[in-house]
């Protein structure tokens, strides 16, 4: 007995310092499911290439990148709404490094409506949907941005995120420049008090939700939508224009941009020009600027050099913008200035 | 009652209980004095685990508390938008009650007609079996309830329940349209589902506890079976019955997973049971490791504070009263 | 008029215990079609491959490996941790006077398996995981993880750890004293010892209980789509895996959460059924020498 004590007890003392002294670097990151499939497929690809780094990428919403990253719980963080300011002050020195643009899409659930053909939403009828005052898919006011389209007669079951969520930022950014209502109801931030609906976690359980439950309508990232057939709705930007969601859409609403804010905290939504799908966004990592860890700091920086360069290649096919070249300079900056004991991490 | 016999007589060799008195007199090897000395230690750990919860709950709950003392109980704003944060927990304390006991609404008489079915009509070859095949509905794990529930008990209840219970009773409020495909009703049927083991297998030992001789006397007068159960079985196993439905309730009270992943998530307080809901546990979940602001995870954390109360207190009442059925079987 | 009122009672009595046996029916529904839905969903999915193959991105094929060692790893852990303070505590109640400490450790151990999952998981990453406050600080880990199921694992343990070692007759503790041992000794070597058999029949059952376990692990364990590498690192775990597969809308993911479900239930169920049968085994075998 005593002796089969003291082996399990030297086997899990050998393995805990066995693992503390592997040469190999883990990053293990959270936050926005918005990027996910991106940053899953640049974790595999990169570890392909550097056999020794390993990234454990979780996507819990980026309300839970922000918190996890503030409470140092992970290694770098993820979001697609920028941090507050009172965020910010809770945890100085953190960089906002772009990685990729994205867009929003209204999904919906209606095998009547023909999938080819997507409906058209403009902000103020879907701030009304999620206020709750359009409850039908046949009221007037969707009927007249959709002339000729068959919308049946029956309610609109609204799908929300459940969890602190980038996506919705980006969602009631857009919702609150649309419509009064909304921004003095709601508002602006990564959860809000629904006025209707029901809510799912990650950007991939809403769109599970919309694409098992007839008559829903629910907000998610293009490749959600675009990789699992669900369909998704076309977007009047400010020029008057119904724009549909895609690479080409996203950067043209990057390209508006004229000058960068120092710290990139950017909105894309409801930019100018009649080619800019108006739900466009940045999605963020999150790293402190001064680390402990050489390692791990070097490993990181790496990494994040790697995806905003080479790995921009792989974006497009996932229906992710990649980074608008007059960017780069910027961010390369950031990247350069992860540091630790104030020496560089890299170069 | 067995220690005064060992006060009396310390070189007994008693076969109850061990001779504690008398082997303290006795020169004890160092060896046991540090046995004895360390299981004790282990045996605190239990009573001092809980007061810990109670304290790290407490005081990581202490912003939320002090900043909305009762109104927290009692208000139903749940406004995490960082400009005019407010929490009330009554959608999520209401979402649990209604949730659980109408869970146990259903499953309490199922529980006890299934055990009864069990215990007093089967052959008795066959109980162990039966037992056990119950008893499996208790050992699948809760996200695996939640999966099946997603994808059959979801659109089972939306396609063919629904219809029929508007229908039929639809001019009650708890039955009105709208319906959210993920719902109250939903996470109802799953927690009867998952509480009724529990329910089965108290009931059962309370049953099993019942003298034989209660039977055979009810037969003897002429009773028919059902006469025996109701007249003789039952009111002898009725606390045993009650303790099993408290002890199910708490389960269901702190159910988090598959409950989350039917209810809707929405912490909206509706009268229809095809509505959206939420409950405490699933809020949690949802929304603890992303709670952006110090006063949001205050408020989650009270919400577990709340929780662990509640079940706590009510696993306590129910222990007591199925510690009192064992001990009063043994008679 | 006699014989018709007992017809009546006859009748009466049959019919309610046919409902009673209807309702044992409608209990089976449940399972039934839980059953039969995770064979005809997950039964293709389960490939050597699925068992074999660690994570990868979605359209890639990826495979479950991962989780089952974060489990099983999940698993020792808590073992490690739950066991020896479970065996200590079986031991104090059915070993010593009942004192008041005795009492009250039972009733709380019994009171403790009834505290939701959930908030265990709150707990432990208050106390463990935060790397500010009052905390050890660990991070998001396996040891974190392992905690949190150890102390879901605890009160089980420990309540059939008492059964078995309270099963073993005072006459052979009463032996071992006699002969001049210790109480140390003829506790840990010969009582212990008897009752092996049981006490590691109640470590696969509590073992059963955990092994399904999600909400304690969201905020201890974490997740990770990598092998588990070092307790101090994040960890992976069927259930944690299951849940994140079945809310999302790629069909890939969901056919994997159908498999992963699978392969948890018939680990679980297999540990069930061979304690069950083994304990009847038992059972009929010392009935028969008594």
């Amino acid at each position: 007995m005593n002796r089969c004590i003291a082996l399990v007890l030297a086997i899990s003392c050998g393995w805990l310092l066995a693992g503390a002294a592997r040469a190999d670097v883990t990053l293990t990151g959270a936050g926005a499911t918005f990027p996910k499939p991106l940053y899953d497929k640049w974790s595999a690809e990169y570890n392909r290439q550097h056999p020794e780094v390993r990234i454990n990428y979780q996507g819990i919403g980026s309300g839970g990148g922000i918190k996890q990253i503030t409470e140092k719980t992970v290694d770098f963080g993820a979001t697609d709404g920028p941090m507050s300011d009172k965020q910010l002050e809770k945890a100085p020195g953190i960089l906002h490094i772009p990685m990729t643009l994205g867009a929003v899409v209204p999904v919906y659930n209606l095998p009547q409506v023909d999938a080819a053909k997507p409906l058209i939403f403009s902000g103020e009828v879907l701030a009304e949907l999620y206020l709750g005052k359009i409850t039908r898919w046949n009221d007037p006011k969707l009927a007249k941005l959709n002339p000729g389209v068959p919308l049946p007669d029956r309610a609109v079951t609204i799908v929300h995120r459940s969890d602190g969520s980038g996506t919705t930022f980006i969602w009631t950014d857009f919702l609150s420049k649309c419509s009064d209502a909304w921004k003095s109801g709601p508002g602006r931030a990564t959860t809000v008090n629904w006025p209707a609906g029901r809510g799912a976690k990650g950007n991939d359980g809403v769109a599970a939700d919309v694409k098992q439950n007839q008559g829903s309508l629910g907000y998610v990232e293009l490749i959600y939508a675009a990789n699992n057939n669900i369909a998704y709705g076309d977007v009047i930007n400010p020029a008057g224009k119904a724009v549909h969601a895609s690479v080409e859409s996203v950067s043209a609403a990057a390209a508006t941009i004229t000058k960068a804010p120092p710290d990139l905290r950017i909105s894309l939504t409801n930019a100018a020009g009649d080619a800019a799908y108006p739900i466009s966004s940045f999605t963020w990592i999150l790293v402190y600027k001064d680390q402990s860890d050489a390692a791990k700091a070097k490993a990181l920086a790496e990494f994040l050099w790697w995806c905003t360069h080479d790995g921009q290649a792989l974006s497009a096919p996932l229906h992710y913008a990649p980074l608008p070249s007059e960017f780069l300079p910027l961010v390369e900056e950031k990247i350069k200035s992860i540091s630790v004991d104030g020496k560089p991490a890299v170069e | 009652m067995v220690m005064t016999t060992l006060d009396l007589d310390e070189t007994n060799l008693d076969t109850t209980s061990p001779p504690r008195r008398a082997a303290k007199l006795r020169s004890r090897p160092i060896g046991d004095r540090a046995f004895d000395l360390s299981i004790g230690a282990c045996a605190v750990v239990p009573p001092v685990l809980i007061l810990l919860f109670v304290i790290v709950l407490a005081y990581g709950a202490w912003p939320a508390i002090a900043e909305f003392r009762w109104h927290f109980l009692v208000s139903a704003a749940w406004e995490p938008n960082p400009d005019k944060e407010e929490y009330g927990a009554l959608p999520f304390i209401l979402g649990t009650l209604i949730s659980s006991i109408l869970a146990l609404a259903l499953a309490a008489p199922i529980g006890i007609s299934v055990a009864s079915f069990i215990s007093e009509v089967v052959p008795p070859s066959l109980r162990g079996l039966l037992r056990f095949v119950i008893e499996i509905l208790a050992t699948i794990p809760s996200v695996v309830y939640g999966l099946w529930g997603v994808f059959v008990l979801a659109p089972w209840v939306m396609n063919h329940l629904a219809p029929v219970l508007s229908k039929s009773l639809g001019f009650l409020p708890f039955f009105s349209e709208p319906f959210d495909p993920r719902n109250m009703l939903c996470a109802i049927l799953i927690l009867t589902i998952m509480v009724l083991p529990m329910i089965v297998s108290v009931s059962l030992d309370a049953m099993r506890s019942v003298p034989i001789s209660y039977r055979e006397a009810a037969l003897g007068l002429g009773a028919t079976r059902w006469e025996m159960i109701r007249l003789a079985v039952w009111p002898s196993a009725r606390s045993g019955f009650i303790g099993g439905c408290i002890l199910a309730l708490g389960r269901a009270l702190g159910e988090t997973m598959a409950v989350t992943m039917v209810i809707g998530n929405e912490h909206r307080i509706s009268q229809s049971l095809f509505a959206a809901s939420d409950t405490v546990a699933s809020t949690i979940a949802n929304q603890f490791a992303e709670a952006p602001s110090d006063l949001f995870t205050a408020s989650l954390i009270e919400l577990a504070l709340l929780l662990f109360l509640i079940t706590l207190g009510v696993n306590l009442i129910a222990r007591l009263i199925v510690r009192r059925v064992a001990i009063g079987g043994a008679d | 008029m006699n014989s018709r009122r007992t017809i009546y009672r006859r009748f009466k009595s049959r019919t309610i215990l046919g409902l009673m046996a209807f309702t044992f029916l409608l209990a089976l529904v449940p399972l039934v079609s839980l059953l039969w839905t995770l064979a005809a969903n997950g039964a293709a999915t389960v490939t050597p491959h699925f068992l074999t193959a660690s994570w990868a991105p979605v359209g890639e094929n990826g495979g479950i490996a991962h989780a089952i060692a974060g489990s099983l790893s999940l698993l020792a852990l808590a073992s490690v941790v739950a066991v020896p303070l479970g065996l200590a505590n079986g031991i104090y109640l059915a070993r010593r006077a009942p004192t008041r400490l005795a009492h009250l450790t039972r009733l709380l151990l019994d009171v403790t398996s009834g505290i939701p999952a959930i908030i265990v998981g709150v707990f432990i990453y208050t106390v463990v995981v935060r790397r500010e406050g009052f905390s050890l600080g660990i991070g998001f880990s396996m040891v974190a993880g392992g905690l949190a199921l150890a102390m879901i694992m605890l009160p089980i343990f420990a309540r059939t750890s008492e059964e078995a070692i309270r099963a073993i007759p005072r006459a052979v503790e009463e032996a071992g004293l006699a002969l001049g041992l210790p109480r140390r000794r003829v506790i840990l070597r010969i009582i212990l010892r008897a009752a092996v058999p049981s006490i590691f029949t109640g470590l696969f059952l509590s073992l059963a209980r955990v092994a399904g376990e999600a909400a304690p692990l969201l905020f201890t364990a974490f997740g990770s789509n990598d092998w588990p590498a070092s307790p101090l690192k994040p960890v992976s775990s069927l259930p944690q895996l299951l849940f994140d597969y079945a809310r999302q809308p790629f069909d890939e993911l969901v056919r994997q959460a159908w498999g992963a479900a699978l392969v948890l239930v018939a680990i679980i169920l297999l540990i069930r059924t061979a304690t069950f049968v083994y304990l009847r085994w038992r059972y009929s075998k010392g009935a028969s020498i008594a």
